[in-house]
């Protein structure tokens, strides 16, 4: 995924730095290779752009105010059905000036923070756009609640969420590392037993297609009600990504490094351990990355099949019935905080061990 | 969520040799059949037991076993069971009874397939953004991918609550979930595949002065195809676990999300087995669906000979 993200130069300026650095000829400088880009860049230029970012910052958040001044002049107390002319050329406006900007910042690339700039920017408008749009058009509470609704709840539900939270992470956390040290475990032995890996391989990747969660209700019944049967189901539900991907990092070293090991003599323990294991790591990390969400989901997900009377699955559900829609958005910003956290601690724990490859690479 | 990328290499063994293909995986299916049958006599045997000192009589292991079989809400029933049930349900009642499993597949699948198609859609359109515009390219893309560690599936119940509300069949809100759930794998593929023309391959274009419409109606779009069934795959998949869990909710009466609801409710262990089973034959009846066609496409733009 962060190939992709990586690699998001497109064609036009890639063909502009190449004649720019002067190697026309060149067809093996890769229209998607960064440093290309960055060699014309000087130093200059990079404090120029630092400027115009600030900036641009600057301005964003000067429209942001202004915008919503215009918009408490317009609605005074409370939003009225026959100012929503006005909402749409105030928000139309914002939106163009907004965007331009964007265009703008969208083509800094250099010094590397500036990166940030767009997506940061672009979520405070998406969130603005929410918040001025929900409370200008009076949109029902129960269809989508402003943000600062959600905030709100999220601050004096907090003594309820936070014991949620609490009783989620466990299951969450437990189940994940049942289910991908089971995974490994069985992919370890899976490379042992060629058999063995020839008849699981093929039900493993039938286990993809087929709707694992469902499972909930009979580890409900068999765990009980407490987090241990949320745990068993996402402990299934992550042992097989963990599988597959475990297997095809480790047939994934080059045959040139396996005869480099068989020239030192090394054992299939030695070799598995120096080689192909290390080899393996972008693989499982992979896994880990997928089943981070995918073990939350599914613990989410038993909790509407029965559960104590905390965890953030049973907190949605009970909160639907009632439609206090904000909390059941609070309970979703908390769950969707902890799952991004978990996912960028994992991937910085990718960075730090898997450093020699090639996608991090400078 | 898996991306997968696509190879040339073919998975399909030489005909002749499906001995050596299957023997491994019918050894493990087998094995874990013996398990399951194993398991079924160990996780009833406490209920049981308790049934047969009741009963007052002597009673033996072969009692035990036969008896752990044939529970009627068994902790874990036999596969002969589930079996016995699935076909049951497919052929004692009309298509059209609640009874019928088929007729809950149905109702799921068509959330499925609605959810998949607007999916799709949109997948295939904000790809094409991506590609062309450096706002969404450096802005929306982040988001996009952030957009998957919330665990969508929790507002699952409250968007079938609110667009029920809202008077929307509940057909549309099972849709909209599964829509949520498979966008992504399609935008990250396609994003992939409409990028994936060489440099060289764009020049040429160039040189023809191709627009840029025709520059992807010519050349993105159709080096994207194999990279676009790669992720339907995947997506496909998901959509169908969207449309089960928005059948969880709101006590809805149709569906495999329901019937697993109801069975957990009222205890009805075999009945929850079965609605798996099904659930279970559906996702990989649609993932192979999307195969064929992926085959039947590259058949007709000869990428394959």
């Amino acid at each position: 995924m962060t190939g992709a993200v990586n690699s998001a130069v497109n064609v036009n300026a890639g063909t502009d730095a190449r004649t720019g650095a002067g190697t026309g000829a060149g067809t093996n400088l890769s229209a998607t290779d960064p440093a290309a880009m960055s060699a014309t860049v000087n130093m200059n230029a990079g404090m120029r752009q630092s400027g115009f970012a600030l900036g641009a910052v600057a301005v964003f958040a000067a429209l942001m105010a202004l915008s919503t001044w215009i918009l408490l002049q317009v609605h005074g107390s409370g939003p009225r059905a026959q100012d929503t002319p006005a909402l749409w050329l105030a928000l139309a406006v914002w939106a163009v000036l907004a965007g331009l900007m964007l265009n703008r910042l969208a083509l800094l690339q250099q010094p590397k923070p500036l990166r940030l700039l767009a997506p940061g920017l672009l979520g405070a408008a998406l969130l603005f756009i929410w918040e001025v749009g929900v409370v200008g058009w009076n949109v029902p509470r129960v269809l989508l609640p402003a943000p600062h609704a959600v905030a709100q709840a999220l601050v004096t539900r907090w003594e309820v969420l936070w014991p949620d939270f609490q009783q989620t992470a466990i299951a969450v956390l437990a189940g994940y590392a049942i289910g991908c040290g089971a995974g490994l475990a069985a992919a370890l032995l899976c490379d042992r037993v060629d058999f063995l890996r020839r008849g699981l391989l093929p039900l493993a990747g039938l286990a993809g297609a087929v709707p694992i969660v469902g499972i909930a209700p009979i580890m409900v019944m068999w765990f009980g009600f407490d987090w241990h049967s949320k745990a068993a189901v996402a402990a299934v539900v992550t042992f097989f990504p963990m599988l597959v991907n475990t297997l095809a990092g480790l047939a994934a070293t080059d045959a040139m490094h396996r005869d480099l090991m068989r020239t030192y003599a090394a054992s299939h323990n030695a070799t598995l351990a120096k080689l192909r294991l290390p080899g393996a790591l972008p693989f499982i990390f992979n896994a880990l990355k997928i089943n981070s969400t995918l073990a939350l989901i599914s613990a989410i997900v038993a909790e509407f099949f029965g559960s104590p009377i905390y965890g953030l699955g049973f907190r949605i559900s009970a909160e639907v019935a009632r439609m206090n829609v904000d909390v059941v958005w609070a309970a979703i910003t908390l769950s969707a905080l902890a799952g991004s956290l978990f996912y960028g601690l994992i991937a910085l724990m990718e960075r730090g061990l898997t450093f020699w490859h090639p996608s991090y690479r400078q | 969520m898996p991306v997968p990328v696509p190879t040339r290499q073919a998975v399909a063994a030489p005909s002749g040799r499906w001995v050596p293909v299957m023997l491994p995986v019918l050894v493990v299916v087998g094995t874990i059949l013996l398990l399951w049958y194993a398991g079924a006599v160990g996780l009833n045997a406490p209920q049981v037991t308790e049934r047969l000192n009741n009963a007052g009589n002597p009673w033996g292991w072969s009692d035990l076993v036969s008896a752990a079989w044939a529970m009627e809400r068994p902790v874990l029933p036999a596969p002969h069971q589930v079996a016995l049930d699935f076909y049951r349900s497919l052929v004692d009642h009309d298509i059209d009874n609640p009874r019928n499993l088929l007729f809950h597949a149905g109702v799921t699948l068509s959330a499925t397939l609605l959810g998949f198609g607007l999916g799709l859609l949109l997948g295939v359109v904000l790809a094409v953004g991506v590609v062309h515009s450096p706002v969404l390219d450096r802005g929306l893309l982040p988001w996009i991918i952030a957009s998957q560690t919330i665990p969508i599936l929790a507002i699952a119940p409250m968007a079938v609550v609110v667009l029920g509300s809202l008077g929307y069949p509940p057909l549309v809100s099972k849709a909209v979930i599964s829509m949520y759930l498979c966008f992504f794998p399609i935008v990250i593929g396609m994003v992939k595949g409409l990028r994936s023309p060489e440099v060289l391959q764009m020049d040429l274009m160039r040189t023809y002065s191709a627009s840029r419409p025709q520059l992807l109606w010519l050349l993105r779009l159709p080096a994207a195809v194999p990279f676009l069934f790669a992720s339907a795959k995947v997506a496909i998949a998901a959509s169908l676990v969207g449309a089960i869990v928005g059948e969880l909710p709101t006590g809805a009466q149709a569906g495999l999300g329901a019937r697993l609801l109801q069975g957990s409710y009222f205890g009805q262990t075999v009945q929850i087995w079965s609605a798996l089973v099904m659930a279970s034959l559906l996702g990989v009846a649609l993932v192979g669906l999307v195969s064929l066609a992926e085959r039947a496409t590259a058949r007709l733009m000869g990428t394959r000979p």
